[in-house]
């Protein structure tokens, strides 16, 4: 969680800097739920789809900032050589895929991979897909969750519902009273937790996980937080109301967490100003490198959309 | 015995899941007894159990779901009721699928069959070809047989390239195309046209179910006329064989082009843009293209057969290009 806040905070300086090509999507408000969803899987073996705001996920699945660096930078050495961008990066060798922008694209593809798995006769495997409220609207989606659940698969579906989808708030979204009504709908199991309270995401993001991963079918889980910045950096979201926004001013989930570790005992505040230091350290390191390291040249570049080629005579 | 043209494709699939067990068939109502809308899949999942499965109607999830287990390192064979709603698998396709080898240089294998083109009384949406929409996007390949060999060789060699295939199969072809077998001593690859038949005053390309229609017109206006058509069946739409088309022009000096799709942006203005541009000079007339007419596909059999081209307006249109 401190990495990914480090990192989106970097990473907001360099886009108001000038220094990013295109768009910069921050996860200020997400990284407890991203984080719990993430700290639960096993990279190599179970599969997660992270959303646009899951950063702090990536981290607890245990990739490097630095990949996400080089997404940003489009450098020539990245997973996406400059293809690719922004959080539109993954690695399905591993079982990250990499998202389109098509919002609910990727929750059949994750069905596919679990069906695949399956097939082939795996173990203990689960996945997790992450949408947001915005994105329960879409039809890809609610084809997706319905074929998961058709195949009782050992899915979980995370709602971050950061009450807004860009600028376009809940009621103008959806119609029924709550959103774990689309998981009853589907029959899935649902679960419900305040995505600011990291302990308490912590604890359903874990039940629902061990749930899917022991075979009790697709889970689905709403994770209410609020998005603690623009839709991406371009945007103030002077749409969202002001008393909204205090009425989380405290309730940032790094705060909430900070606080509750503590009063765990599981850390002291010198060691999470340590852990802060070293995050710092590493964002700055991870861009620092990706900055520098060599961009896609576009005459060497290989300008074919497909692996295989005709012989020609 | 003779065969016909879904005997050749089954015949494929069967083939396909015994030697290779990464292969499985996904769709709707292809299971079971039933064996899918057209029966292409019928038996299969009584011989090959757990490895043909019926999906929920939903085309994006179904596409969707064959792109997830590609990349787990399955090779899905899905198959569309219809062609016409492939439409709506067309974002996980063209967006997803298409674009993920350029992406993340992973290519998926997936293949998707679809059952396209007019039958009578069909009406707009049992009835379209919408090879053109998937050959838009970078990153597929779209292969168009029309004999009953080429359903044959040309659905095995797609599950074996590891790039998304688009594979349109004609419903009209489906019963009536018949051959004594789909075996065939050389079969050729994909990415190569055929010469159907030889000639020499002008040169008619055409794929899936208009290359019989164009073999018909080219017997009739040998019959009244003496004018000999060459006849190359593209087989592929994507990768289009240039050359071979080029080669046949450079004989004959003379170019139609025969498509069942719409005229907008289709295989036939794309055939007609690379012999311009590529072998002007080879060209003694304007080249020409017959298409069905810009309006939806009309349900009735009589409207139908004046929308869709035939061999009357194959032999209608080479007249006009003789004369040019
Ligand atoms: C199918 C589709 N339509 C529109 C967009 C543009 N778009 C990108 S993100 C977004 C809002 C998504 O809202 P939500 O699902 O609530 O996620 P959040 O951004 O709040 O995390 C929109 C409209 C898109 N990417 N895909
Ligand atoms: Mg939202």
């Amino acid at each position: 969680m401190e990495m990914a806040r480090a990192f989106d905070t970097k990473l907001s300086a360099l886009y108001k800097a000038g220094k990013i090509y295109g768009g910069v999507f921050t996860g200020r408000g997400h990284e407890a739920i991203a984080a719990c969803e993430g700290v639960y899987l096993r990279k190599g073996h179970d599969v997660y789809t992270p959303f646009i705001r899951e950063q702090a996920g990536r981290c607890a699945w245990g990739d490097s900032v630095l990949e996400s660096a080089r997404s940003y930078f489009g450098s020539a050495l990245g997973l996406m050589r400059g293809r690719e961008g922004n959080v539109h990066w993954g690695n399905p060798r591993e079982g990250t895929l990499a998202p389109i922008s098509h919002l609910g694209a990727m929750i059949p593809v994750v069905a596919g991979m679990l069906m695949a798995k399956r097939m082939q006769g795996e173990k203990d495997f689960v996945g997790v897909v992450c949408i947001g409220d915005g994105t329960t609207s879409v039809g890809a989606t609610h084809e997706g969750c319905n074929l998961i659940a058709v195949e009782k698969l050992p899915a979980v579906i995370v709602v971050t519902n950061n009450q807004y989808a860009y600028s376009t708030p809940n009621h103008q979204e959806f119609a029924c009273k709550s959103l774990c009504d689309r998981g009853v709908g589907y029959g899935m199991t649902t679960h419900e937790c305040d995505g600011t309270d990291f302990l308490q995401t912590l604890e359903v993001m874990g039940r629902a996980i061990a749930a899917a991963r022991a075979g009790e079918g697709p889970q689905w889980v709403v994770a209410k937080t609020l998005r603690m910045c623009g839709h991406g950096e371009h945007d103030d979201a002077s749409y969202i109301p002001q008393e909204l926004k205090d009425r989380f001013a405290d309730r940032d989930p790094l705060a909430v967490a900070r606080r509750q570790v503590q009063e765990q005992g599981w850390l002291t505040a010198d060691e999470i100003a340590a852990i802060q230091a070293e995050c710092a350290d590493e964002v700055q390191r991870a861009v620092a490198q990706a900055q520098k390291e060599p961009t896609p040249n576009p005459a060497t570049e290989d300008w074919s959309a497909t692996s295989w080629k005709p012989t020609r005579y | 015995m003779s065969v016909t043209y879904i005997d050749a494709i089954h015949q494929a699939m069967a083939e396909l899941l015994a030697e290779d067990e990464k292969v499985f068939l996904y769709g709707e109502d292809i299971a079971g007894k039933f064996g899918g809308a057209f029966k292409a899949t019928k038996g299969l999942a009584e011989q090959f159990p757990g490895r043909v499965l019926n999906a929920p109607i939903a085309e994006d999830a179904i596409m969707g779901v064959a792109i997830g287990a590609a990349l787990a390192g399955m090779k899905p064979i899905v198959e569309m009721q219809f062609a016409d709603f492939g439409t709506l698998a067309q974002n996980q396709l063209g967006n997803n699928a298409a674009a993920h080898y350029y992406r993340t240089g992973i290519p998926v294998n997936v293949t998707l069959r679809m059952p396209c083109g007019g039958t009578p009384g069909g009406g707009p949406y049992h009835s379209q070809s919408v090879e053109a929409l998937f050959a838009h996007y970078p990153g597929a390949h779209v292969l168009c047989p029309a004999t009953v060999a080429d359903a044959y060789y040309m659905l095995k060699q797609a599950v074996q390239i590891p790039d998304p295939v688009v594979f349109m199969e004609h419903k009209f072809l489906y019963r009536w195309l018949k051959a004594d077998t789909w075996l065939e001593k050389d079969p050729l690859p994909i990415g190569r046209a055929r010469i159907a038949r030889p000639g020499r005053h002008a040169t008619v390309v055409a794929y899936s179910a208009m290359v019989p229609e164009t073999l018909k017109a080219a017997d009739e206006l040998a019959a009244t006329s003496g004018y000999s058509l060459e006849v190359v069946d593209l087989r592929s739409v994507k990768p289009l064989d240039t050359d071979t088309i080029l080669a046949s022009v450079a004989r004959t000096g003379r170019l139609l082009v025969v498509s069942e799709d719409f005229p907008w942006g289709g295989v036939a203005a794309e055939v007609i843009a690379r012999v311009t541009g590529q072998g002007y000079h080879l060209l003694d007339a304007p080249p020409l293209r017959v298409t069905s007419k810009d309006t939806p596909i009309p349900y009735h059999p009589d409207l139908w057969k004046a929308h869709r081209p035939h061999s009357g307006h194959i032999v209608e249109a080479a007249r006009y290009l003789m004369s040019l």
